[in-house]
């Protein structure tokens, strides 16, 4: 039953997206959508290790921008189409995600959340001295011509983006509600308790952090198409990385459905404010939602509807008995 | 050749001392207390800001500015504890929650700071700005010695503290066993909130003795920020000496490189030591096993 309501619900989403791009013809949409299902799919990504087991990632945008700089590397040496620029992308970033994770996971929570912020700023480094990939200037990427079966390369970008929304909240949701899902939540409980039960934490640990360091490949890959300018500031931008914390945060880390609501959410007010106030007072917005939502409401908005709704059913079961 | 080398490193130690004040307040945070004050840096660019408004305003001097502020930001580390505290660590969620809080408390600051101040990069004018002494062929910018030598002897101040007083001991104490030092009749929660009122009292300093250095616009902050973590960590998370030893050595590294390969690969330099020592001496360098 569950099941099935999650699918039929998928499949309006890729038929809304794709209704979309016939009756919209204002371009605007597109652009703010496509931000906001990027902020989505990093939210998903990073709730995938930080809100599942509690390791917190700070680096998200360096993932973002290794899968950006992939692709640009890839369209400019070999012209790859989008979709397999879009898997390698997932490979190197996973890859990144497993190193890392191999490296810290099996530390304190903090040092990997420090490596991670570290790792962003030697990638930030490496493509700021990278001239082949544009270095500190920047590079310019063409759209190509071809955009299959839409009416312009901006409707087929935005498609590619729903589907892998899609995507990235499929395979979180199976992750959470599988036995790997139950593992993960067992590592952010109690991981000593874990471990001693028989819980291969490591190993989960690790393929955690290899999907969402895939997944952050992923969400940047088709991003140099999209804005088609390149630099190092716009690729390492500091939105991408508070949003990544601040989705899931606000919309809840412990269900597969909080940084879905978390990102539709924010997104949607940030590009509100971004359009209608200023860029740096979005950002303000943003921190002051993280803080405002931390301290007093951890759980997040997806708790208080999972609050409110065994509420109900405790009052319910009150007047039953 | 030989004397390009010896004025990186000398560079590179009037630099470390100042990473020092940086890193002091995190390695009281971070490695003693357990919390990860991640907005550190940030709120050193803040007392960046006051010397340089005090400074542009009544011309007083950045270095007396940052000792007059620290009092007040010891006040303002007190009430940020306060606030940590009933709402992370009482019921237990400082680990996610605790790095997020902070987080976001780094961008309310970094973004009220360009909408006070914009992005241009702001300086302080004194007196000892622009002088250099020299000994033999070696430069010894006073832009730079200034800081070295406020920087060492807070650092110095702040070690003596922790190892000789009652409070500091209460400090050093409360992070290895918090139960022993209620049994001595020491409150864990007024310690710590005194701990991280020092924390954030030393930001005031090495945020004016920063903008003596170098002029400052609000995002500089997050240069500091895997500097400051690099250099606690390779110092052995909350040892006073061992953050100076390990400033001193991000200091000379930075300097090096800087010098032999080109400023621009500097940000890596701590970033890379910083990994490295995660990977394979998670206890520091100068950190007991």
């Amino acid at each position: 039953m569950k099941i099935n309501g999650f699918w039929i619900g998928v499949l309006i989403v890729l038929a809304l997206g794709y209704a979309f791009t016939f009756f919209v013809d204002n371009e605007f949409y597109f652009f703010a959508v496509y931000v906001v299902l990027q902020g989505l799919i990093m939210a998903v990504a990073w709730n995938v290790l930080g809100g599942f087991t509690g390791y917190v990632n700070f680096g998200s945008a360096g993932f973002f921008a290794v899968g950006v700089y992939t692709s640009i590397a890839l369209n400019k040496a070999f012209a790859l189409p989008l979709p397999l620029i879009i898997v390698a992308s997932a490979c190197i970033c996973g890859l990144i995600g497993l190193g890392t994770g191999y490296l810290t996971l099996r530390l304190k929570g903090v040092y990997f959340a420090i490596a991670t912020l570290a790792m962003a700023i030697v990638f930030e480094t490496v493509a700021n001295n990278w001239e082949y990939v544009g270095g500190a200037a920047g590079t310019y990427v063409l759209q190509p011509e071809n955009s299959f079966f839409f009416d312009s390369y901006v409707e087929f970008l935005f498609m590619v983006m729903v589907i892998l929304a899609v995507f990235a909240t499929a395979l979180s949701r199976y992750l959470s509600i599988s036995k790997i899902g139950q593992g993960l939540a067992a590592i952010r409980d109690d991981e000593t308790a874990a471990e001693c039960m028989g819980v291969p934490t490591l190993r989960l640990k690790l393929i955690s952090a290899s999907i969402m360091g895939g997944l952050m490949g992923i969400a940047g890959a088709p991003f140099p198409f999209f804005i088609s300018f390149v630099d190092p500031l716009s690729a390492f931008s500091l939105l991408i990385a508070v949003n990544a914390i601040a989705m899931p945060m606000i919309g809840g880390t412990a269900y597969w459905y909080g940084p879905v609501i978390g990102a539709l959410l924010l997104g949607t007010i940030q590009e509100i404010t971004t359009v209608t106030i200023s860029s740096e007072l979005n950002l303000l917005v943003v921190g002051s939602l993280l803080v405002a939502f931390i301290t007093l409401a951890p759980q997040g908005i997806a708790g208080l509807i999972h609050d409110l709704k065994n509420g109900r059913q405790k009052a319910k079961d009150k007047s039953h008995g | 050749m030989t004397e390009l080398f010896i004025n990186a490193v000398v560079s590179g130690l009037l630099l470390g001392g100042f990473y020092a004040a940086v890193a002091l307040g995190l390695s009281i945070t971070f490695g003693q207390l357990d919390i990860v004050n991640i907005a550190h840096p940030t709120i050193v660019i803040f007392g960046a800001y006051i010397a340089y408004i005090l400074n542009e305003t009544f011309g007083l001097d950045p270095v007396l500015i940052g000792l007059v502020f620290a009092p007040v930001f010891y006040v303002l580390g007190m009430g940020l504890y306060r606030i940590y505290y009933y709402s992370f660590e009482r019921t237990g969620q400082e680990s996610l929650s605790g790095l997020a809080f902070f987080f976001g408390l780094m961008f309310i600051i970094e973004v009220c700071l360009i909408l006070t101040f914009g992005v241009d990069y702001r300086l302080v004018s004194a007196p000892y700005i622009g002088q250099t002494w020299k000994i033999g062929f070696v430069d010894f910018p006073l832009r730079m010695t200034v800081p070295f030598i406020v920087a060492v002897v807070v650092t110095l101040a702040v070690y003596f503290y922790m190892s000789k007083t009652f409070q500091g001991r209460a400090i050093m104490a409360v992070s290895q066993d918090r139960l022993a030092l209620q049994l001595m009749g020491a409150d864990p929660v007024k310690v710590k909130q005194s701990a991280l009122g020092i924390a954030i009292a030393t930001a005031a300093i090495a945020g004016a003795l920063l903008i003596i250095i170098q002029p400052i616009e609000p995002s500089v902050g997050r240069l500091f920020i895997g500097r400051a973590f690099a250099i606690v960590v390779l110092g052995g998370m909350g040892s006073i000496s061992g953050t100076l030893m390990a400033a001193l050595v991000i200091g000379v590294a930075e300097s090096l490189i800087s010098t032999f390969y080109g400023p621009s690969w500097a940000p890596a330099v701590s970033f890379g030591l910083l990994l490295l020592t995660l990977a394979f001496r998670p206890q520091g360098i100068f950190g007991r096993a």
